[in-house]
This record gives structure tokens, sequence and C-alpha cells, in this order.
């Protein structure tokens, strides 16, 4: 018996030194854009459990998964690209790419990361593993003359599209060859500001700043090329100054529906995704910058550029109205929903804090810590396309 | 002299003093307005031009770059706004010497 005792002892000490599993679906991080650090958060103690310095300017950073949620890849504004373990709660490797970057994506088989430029304007592969590089195309659109590269999605097929603000155009490269990419381009109209991805990989859509409208690809009909919908949106009223450019990543499509910013008007588009018909239009307390679904898509959240920065509309999508707005904070940067939407995470950057809402009743539930914080970016992305 | 009238000339005696150190820009805002103006060029002039002003969709404000600009053009340019690009006009946000302000510490040392 005391022999029999001591094995289950024995066995039960060995359990709790051997290494703790745990999955990572519910985590995430947040990047702190003034001082170069992630605060690495679980979703469900809606805690911070780590914090990582040494990722250099952060402002303006995003970041991607690998498709196991265990590690992230961010891309900051110097054109560092860090890889961050967030089991081992560490930088695993870190390289700087370009002189400006703006972003990244993850392909579909999760094996390369691509990076987009502003300067110089291109994009540039890595290996995922070892983020060694494996292949650059230049945003050259006229002879000697490069493009800053805006709103990089990863489309299936293991290829990547994106818009030249500069040259005008939509580009789609083939990374099936990793080392050795193939570019098709298509005209799309005057200086596209970001662009996105619809969740079944099929459409990309290029917000214009020149001009009204938004650019439309069907990568199902590449052939056909891209076309303008939304045209004349501002039906020729002059435009309000845009003291933030919109951001398209993060789209929201909910019941058969998208939810765009308009440009220079205090506004979010609704739009048909049957018929890419404009079917309405929701007036917003500001220049929307991110207009996201909640998971469900029952409701949109809408964010805005300063000086109304300290702003949320809730949308709520079967009726169309804005149910709920509320000062959240100030400078509110960023949100992102937990993985099912039951509640939201919002950067207060000027209160230097991460604010938790429920979305079903928007009480506040909860706050972090973090300095100047900005994007919010859980494990939940790593499944999805074009995040 | 009063108590107050005597503050207030120790007020202009220091200015002036101030003066003498070095030219003083015509309207040089208040301590207080200058962090705030501080605040607004990094952060939100930043998410276009970069929290560093190495640039972004907008070019980098440094010394460097901008050496050779006339400086009435660059107040103009944040005041009145580049039509045709993103730039947007500040106007609503700062008066012209403030802008003024803005371009001269952009053309030296942007504080922090
Ligand atoms: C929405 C994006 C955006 C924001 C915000 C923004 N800028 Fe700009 N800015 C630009 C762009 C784009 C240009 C280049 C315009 C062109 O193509 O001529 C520019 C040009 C300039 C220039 C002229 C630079 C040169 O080399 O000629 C100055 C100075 C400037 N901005 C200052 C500011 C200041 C100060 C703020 C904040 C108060 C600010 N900008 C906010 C986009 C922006």
């Amino acid at each position: 018996m005391r022999l029999i005792l001591a094995f289950v002892l024995a066995l039960l000490l060995n359990a709790c030194a051997g290494p703790q599993l745990r999955g990572t679906g519910d985590l995430g991080l947040v990047i702190e854009r003034a001082s170069g650090h992630v605060t690495l958060v679980n979703t469900t103690a809606r805690q911070p459990y780590a914090r990582i310095a040494g990722l250099g300017d952060l402002s303006h950073a995003s970041a991607v998964y690998s498709r196991d949620g265990r590690y992230a890849y961010i891309f900051g504004r110097d054109g560092g690209l860090t890889k961050v373990d967030l089991l081992a709660e560490k930088i695993v490797k870190r390289v700087i790419q370009s002189g400006n970057a703006i972003g990244g994506s993850i392909s579909q088989d999760g094996r390369i990361v691509v990076a987009q430029n502003y300067a110089p304007g291109g994009i540039k592969a890595f290996d995922a593993e070892t983020l060694e590089l494996l292949a650059e195309v230049p945003a050259e659109y006229a002879p000697g003359q490069f493009s800053k590269v805006v709103g990089l999605a990863d489309v299936p097929g293991n290829k990547f599209a994106y818009a030249l603000f500069d040259g005008g155009e939509i580009w789609v490269t083939d990374f099936s060859n990793p080392r050795a990419p193939t570019t098709r381009r298509y005209p799309a109209g005057q200086q596209p500001y970001d662009g996105l991805v619809t969740p079944d990989g099929r459409h990309y859509m290029a917000g214009l700043f020149g001009e009204d409208g938004v650019a439309l690809l069907d990568l199902w009909q590449p052939e056909k090329g891209a076309r303008k919908i939304l045209e004349n949106y501002g039906r020729g009223q002059e435009k309000l100054p845009v003291f933030k450019m919109p951001h398209l990543r993060g789209w929201s499509v909910a019941q058969g529906k998208a939810y765009l910013p308009a440009i220079g008007r205090h506004e979010v588009l609704v739009v048909d995704v049957a018929t890419w018909q404009e079917v309405g239009r929701i007036p917003v307390r500001g220049q929307p910058v991110f207009v996201m679904a909640r998971p469900d898509g029952r409701q949109v959240w809408v964010n805005f550029a300063f000086p109304d920065n300290g702003r949320i509309d809730v949308i709520d999508t079967p009726s169309g109205k804005v149910v709920h707005r509320m000062d959240p904070g100030k400078g509110i940067l960023h949100m992102e929903f937990a993985p099912r939407g039951e509640n939201v995470w919002l950067s207060a950057r000027d209160d230097n804090k991460v604010v938790i809402y429920d979305t079903e009743n928007f009480a506040r539930i909860g706050e972090i810590p973090a300095a100047s914080p900005s994007g919010i970016f859980f494990t939940s992305r790593a499944t999805r396309i074009g995040f | 002299m009063s108590a107050s009238n005597f503050v207030f000339g120790l007020f202009l005696l220091s200015t002036a003093a101030l003066g003498l150190v070095r030219p003083a820009i015509a309207g040089e805002p208040a301590p207080a307005r200058q962090k705030e103006l501080v605040h607004l060029v990094r952060q939100d002039c930043g998410s276009c031009h970069g929290m560093t002003l190495n640039g972004g969709l907008g070019p980098a404000l440094l010394p460097e770059t901008l050496r050779d600009k006339p400086v009435e053009g660059l107040v103009a340019t944040i005041y009145y706004g580049r039509p045709g690009t993103p730039m947007p006009p500040w106007k609503q946000f700062m008066s012209e010497a403030e802008a003024a302000w803005i371009v001269d510490k952009l053309m030296t040392k942007f504080p922090q």
C-alpha cells in the first residue's frame, strides 16, 4: 500500500514538474506603439500575461499569426519584422527588411510571410520558419517609378493581392513557386489607399482616395479586370478633410452586405455583395477609420479619425441604424473582438490602456494597462482569409 | 506698486531676457500649448508621416528632407493642406503662427 502511494505521489510530482501544456486559441497581443513593446494577453482571463521589449518603431504596426497560433509576425514602421513566440513569451527572430513598412500578411499554406513596403516600394517574401528572404517584387509601375504599396491581403492559391497608391493599380502575385513569384497587374483608379479581401477569398477591393469609388477585382475571374463600384458616392459634394486614412482590413461583411468607410464624409456605406450596388449609407459621428463586424455579423463597430477619435458608434445590422454611441477613452485606435464576439477590446492610446466591453449590454468589463496602445491582434486571426 | 503689478513686471523682464538670449519667434505658443502641438504632430500627423517623422504615406518631415524647401510653403501646406493629395488642412486646429512654430521645430529638432 505504502509503495503504491509513493508511486502515485511520484507520478503527481512528475506531472507538476513537466511542461504545462496549453493551446493558443485564446491568446493575443497588444502593440505598444511608442515604446517598442508588445503585451501578450489572454482573452479568457482578460488579463496580460507577459510583456516583450525590443521591437523597434511600432507606430502603425500590425501582426499576423502562424496557422497554429503560436507565432506572431509583427511588422513595424521601421521595416522590422519580428517573430514572437506566444507560448515561450519571447522574440524568436527579428530582421530589418526595409526602410519603411506598412504591414504584412501570411500565405494560405502558412509558409510564406510577406511584408508590404512604402520605401523602397514593393513587397518582400520571407520563409515563415526562418525569416530568410525568398523573393522581392518591386512596385515599379513605370520605368524607374516605384509606388507605395497598400492593402496587402493573402488570397487563395498562395497568392497575395495589393494596391499601388502612386501607380493606381491592383497587383496579384502568385507565390506557388516562392522564389520565383509571378505578378499580374490590373488598372484600379486614382490613389488606392487600402484594400481588403472578402471572407470567402473571392473578391479583392481597393478603396480609392483620389476619386469616389472602390475598385473591385473578382479573383475567380481576374481576366475581367478590376471594375469600379460605389462610383460617385460623394455625388460631387465637397469632401470633408480626412485627418487619418481609413483602414479596410478588418472588413465587415455581414448578412450579405459589406460595410465600408466613406472617404471625406461622415458615413458608412452599405453595399449588397450579390450585386455590388450601394443599398444604404449610415450617418456616423466622424470620418470612419475601422468599420468592423462582430463575428456573428449582428453589429458593426466604427471608430473615427482625429479629432473624433474618442468615439465609437455601434450599428445594428438588421435595422441599419446606430444603436449605441459611446466615448470610451482618448485616442481609440483599434478594436478587436473576442473570437466569438462576446466582448470587444479597444485601445485607448492617450489613456494608456486597453478597455474591454461586453458587446451585448455595452458595459465596461475590464481594462489592461499598456503604453500608448495601438493594434490589438488575437490568434483567432490565424485561420481567417485576409487576416 | 501692487504685488500683482510687481509679478507682471517680473514676467515682462523675464520674457525680455529670453528675447535677448535667442530671437523670439513671433507668437511662440505657451508651453502647455507647445506640448499639445508636439503630441498632435507625433501622434496625429504621425499616422501619415510616421511617429518618428521618417515618412509613411506622407513624406519624411526631417531637417534633412525639409532643409531646401521654402518655409512659407511648408507653413501653408500645414495650414491649408494640399488639395489632390491626402495632406489635409489643419486650420481648424491651429493658428498660422502655430503652424510656423511646427515648421521651425521640424526644420531644427522636433521635441519628443
Ligand atoms: C492623412 C495623411 C496625412 C496627415 C494626417 C498629415 N499629412 Fe502632411 N502630408 C501628407 C501627404 C500625402 C503629403 C505629400 C503631399 C504631396 O504629395 O505633395 C504631405 C505633406 C506635408 C508637408 C510638406 C512636406 C514636403 O516635403 O513638401 C508637410 C510640412 C506636412 N505634410 C506636415 C504635416 C503636419 C504638421 C501634419 C499634422 C498637423 C500632417 N502633415 C498630417 C499626408 C498627411
